[in-house]
């Protein structure tokens, strides 16, 4: 069963993720800590890597952002036909998105990747791609992805949530909803809780 | 006080439930200990050494009578009958059970109160000035606008998950004691030029293992524009701070590594998006919060009560009390009062179930129903009549509230320590307890003056031993306890960091060698310095020579 998420319901993924082929790295260390998170704007990615992506040829594809900047003209015909994505991780330059691609509505999906639950990054990221760059299609996350997060990613922005495998995207739905009125203006309401509602009637005794 | 409209209410009622559901899912094995860890923490719940420790929210430290009652309940009913009050004015239970943490929060919601965000990645409670409000030196009451930002930072879903934990103080005194320089976001609320309310912004202080004063980044900002500048200021911190080392997360590492100018001008590209976008205050809203925060229905009183000279002619006790304990007021007659949590030999800032039910029902005789607690670690009862002094005294003293060391040696600032913290390295509370007992002559103790001393068990620095004019740190050596001293800290508008005086001492030297920085003092002192002024005057090194010169001989008589 599909542990996709989109628009408050369970649906099946008709996209196909495509990554970058896998290298050898040397695992870096600090403090004599494994470095769990990529410094910002840490390019690890090769050229070696761009050019040996496989993209599959037919059907909707969700392109990672450093194959897409590299390789964008064979990929015209695609994007015209709303078959291109994109996908970013939380450490790489939103900007350069934009920058390269100033109508981001082009794509009709945008997925941001986090590969651990407290990477809050992807609400920032989320944030800025909506209220920013002015992204109004289908923007998801994907990676760790777990409930708990999904009431932040929704006022993010963010309408399209891959649940982690493990979990029940079932049971997660039900965090959509977990406050009623929430007090700061963010995404998906800008209003703050005083300017949506009447609060002055709330007398003081 | 702030009081709960039915939105707030059904706010925490909501959080109750989730988190409820969310200790539910960790105790059926649906979470995982790791996932379960920002889940709980952001509801103020840690695993300690022998017990989980909940950290209840006091925003900006303000309580109510009927809220300590229930504090005092929850402690008797699911801990061991006593809480902790701590430097972030938070409320700390050592012993609770997990399972029993959801009811305790169903409990607290009942009289608005709640766990929200006071551990975890994110924003947390808002402090400032314990004599907010009364204090005759405050331009601003900034009270109003801590509510405002206590709500807008609560559930704030961008800065859900940040790179670490988020402090911000607001304080609105000529002098300050909100420590707002040691905070990630310090605001301090004056009066500009054209008489308009403005805030002078502090960013990247803060203590722990890297402790920073705070750099301006901005002289003035109109205080209708906050909450965007705050979201501006961590929004870069969120996309840019160090997330691969947790020592290296704070927004002052962020700010130091790019410098203020470079930061500054980060901040102020996003801010220019994000200016005047609808969570910009209102007059109407701060109006509708600031109504909660309006004066008193006080009394026309005299300056002078003549039951109050008397009393003071009589009771040499009382006398020495209202010397350390009680505060100028802003209104005529009436005074704040410091009820100490800080009696010799008993851990700093632990009140007892039956303590807090006696402060609770002082407040509602003496005081409007409501009181504060410090940072210090002490409770305050803000708008007492100078004619009630005597006999709030008389029943605080019976209940061991009324030890007159406020801002002396024993009014000590301390961390749970190793006892209790499994950060810790080194236990403080009986470090606290021993110097404490070495200091035990109370006109010895008047006779010292004004001294700060900040005990931390671990460099994460919740004892703030950075900022003591003594400061004491615990330190791991090869697996035993060992205690690093440094003095000439300060907190207030001329904060300054501690210096570390030399080598680490046993727990069993610590009240020794506070005993010879105290000789050097006296020794030293003109007339009216305080211990402060007087390592500011003469430097470390007379202190340093006299303590180490001391125990070096010791140690070479040892060895004869």
């Amino acid at each position: 069963m599909s542990n996709l998420i989109t628009q408050n319901e369970i649906v099946s993924d008709d996209w196909t993720l495509v990554t970058l082929p896998k290298v050898d790295q040397e695992v870096r260390k600090q403090a004599g800590k494994v470095v769990l998170f990529k410094l910002t704007g840490e390019n690890t990615i090769s050229a070696e890597q761009i050019a040996n992506t496989q993209i599959p040829a037919t059907g909707k594809i969700l392109v990672p952002l450093s194959v897409y900047l590299a390789r964008k003209s064979e990929l015209a015909t695609r994007i015209a036909k709303q078959e291109v994505g994109i996908w970013l991780a939380t450490h790489e330059v939103l900007e350069s998105l934009p920058n390269a691609e100033p109508d981001l509505n082009i794509f009709p999906l945008i997925a941001v990747y986090v590969e651990r639950f407290a990477d809050g990054r992807i609400f920032s990221i989320g944030n800025l791609l909506r209220t920013r760059y002015g992204f109004n299609h289908t923007l998801r996350a994907f990676g760790d992805v777990l409930r708990d997060q999904l009431f932040f990613l929704k006022r993010s922005g963010f309408d399209s949530y891959l649940i982690r495998a493990d979990r029940s995207a079932q049971e997660a739905l039900q965090s959509l909803k977990d406050f009623s009125q929430p007090y700061q203006g963010a995404v998906d309401d800008k209003q703050p809780v005083w300017r949506r509602l009447n609060r002055s009637q709330n007398n003081v005794a | 006080m702030y009081k709960y409209d039915e939105i707030d209410q059904q706010l925490v009622d909501e959080r109750v439930a989730q988190y409820r559901d969310q200790v539910r899912r960790y105790i059926a094995k649906e979470l995982s200990e790791d996932e379960f860890r920002p889940l709980r923490l952001q509801n103020g719940l840690y695993i300690q050494r022998h017990a989980p420790m909940l950290r209840i929210a006091v925003p900006y430290g303000m309580l109510s009578s009927r809220q300590l009652h229930k504090l005092a309940d929850i402690a008797t009913k699911y801990d061991r009958g006593y809480g902790h009050f701590s430097t972030r004015q938070n409320l700390q239970l050592n012993w609770p059970k997990l399972e029993d943490t959801p009811d305790i929060l169903a409990e607290l919601a009942t009289v608005e109160m709640h766990a929200i965000q006071t551990s975890g990645n994110c924003i947390r409670n808002i402090t400032t000035d314990q004599f907010v409000g009364v204090a005759p030196d405050e331009i601003i009451d900034p009270r109003a606008m801590a509510e405002v930002i206590r709500q807008w930072s609560t559930f704030h879903p961008e800065f859900a998950l940040l790179p670490r934990k988020f402090k911000i103080a607001v304080s609105g005194t000529k002098q300050d004691r909100a420590v707002v320089q040691m905070h990630d976001i310090g605001m301090e609320f004056y009066r500009d030029t054209e008489n308009k309310v403005a805030i002078k912004v502090w960013v990247g202080g803060g203590l722990g293992r890297t402790p920073i004063l705070g750099t301006v980044i901005r002289e003035h900002l109109e205080w209708q524009h906050a909450l965007t500048y705050c979201e501006a200021v961590i929004r870069v911190y969120n996309l840019h701070g160090r997330r691969d080392n947790a020592y290296k997360a704070r927004i002052k590492i962020l700010v130091k590594a790019l410098g203020i100018d470079e930061f500054s001008k980060q901040v102020e590209a996003e801010w220019l998006h994000l200016k005047d976008s609808p969570n910009t205050i209102t007059e109407a809203e701060l109006a509708r919060v600031a109504q909660h925060f309006e004066a008193f229905d006080y009394a026309t009183l005299p300056a002078h009560d003549s039951s109050f000279d008397a009393a003071i002619a009589s009771s040499a006790a009382f006398n020495a009390w209202t010397k350390r304990s009680v505060h100028p007021h802003k209104i005529s007659g009436y005074r704040a009062v410091t009820l100490s949590l800080k009696p010799h030999g008993k851990a700093p800032g632990d009140a007892t179930s039956e303590q807090m039910h006696v402060v609770a029902d002082l407040a509602a005789e003496y005081s409007f129903g409501e009181l504060r607690v410090s940072h210090e670690q002490n409770l305050i009862l803000a708008d007492v009549k100078l004619s009630d002094l005597f006999a709030v005294w008389e029943k605080a003293r019976a209940y061991g509230l009324a030890t007159p060391n406020i801002g002396l040696l024993t009014d000590i600032i301390c961390c749970p320590g190793g006892d209790f913290c499994s950060l810790a390295n080194a236990k403080s509370i009986p470090i606290a307890q021993a110097i404490q007992m070495q200091f035990d002559n109370l006109d010895y103790l008047h006779d010292i003056g004004e001294l700060e001393l900040n005990i931390s068990g671990c460099m994460n620095a919740c004892g703030h031993h950075h900022v003591g004019h003594i400061g004491i740190l615990g330190v791991d050596k090869d697996g035993s306890e060992w205690y690093q001293v440094s003095i000439g800290g300060k907190q207030g508008n001329d904060a300054s960091l501690a210096t570390v005086i030399g080598r680490a001492f046993s727990a069993e030297e610590m009240p020794g060698v506070v005993q010879k920085l105290i000789e050097v003092y006296l020794k030293e002192r003109s007339d009216e310095e305080r211990f402060i002024d007087t390592v500011r005057r003469i430097g470390i090194a007379p202190f340093k020579a006299h303590v180490y010169a001391t125990t070096e001989s010791k140690n070479e008589a040892a060895h004869v």
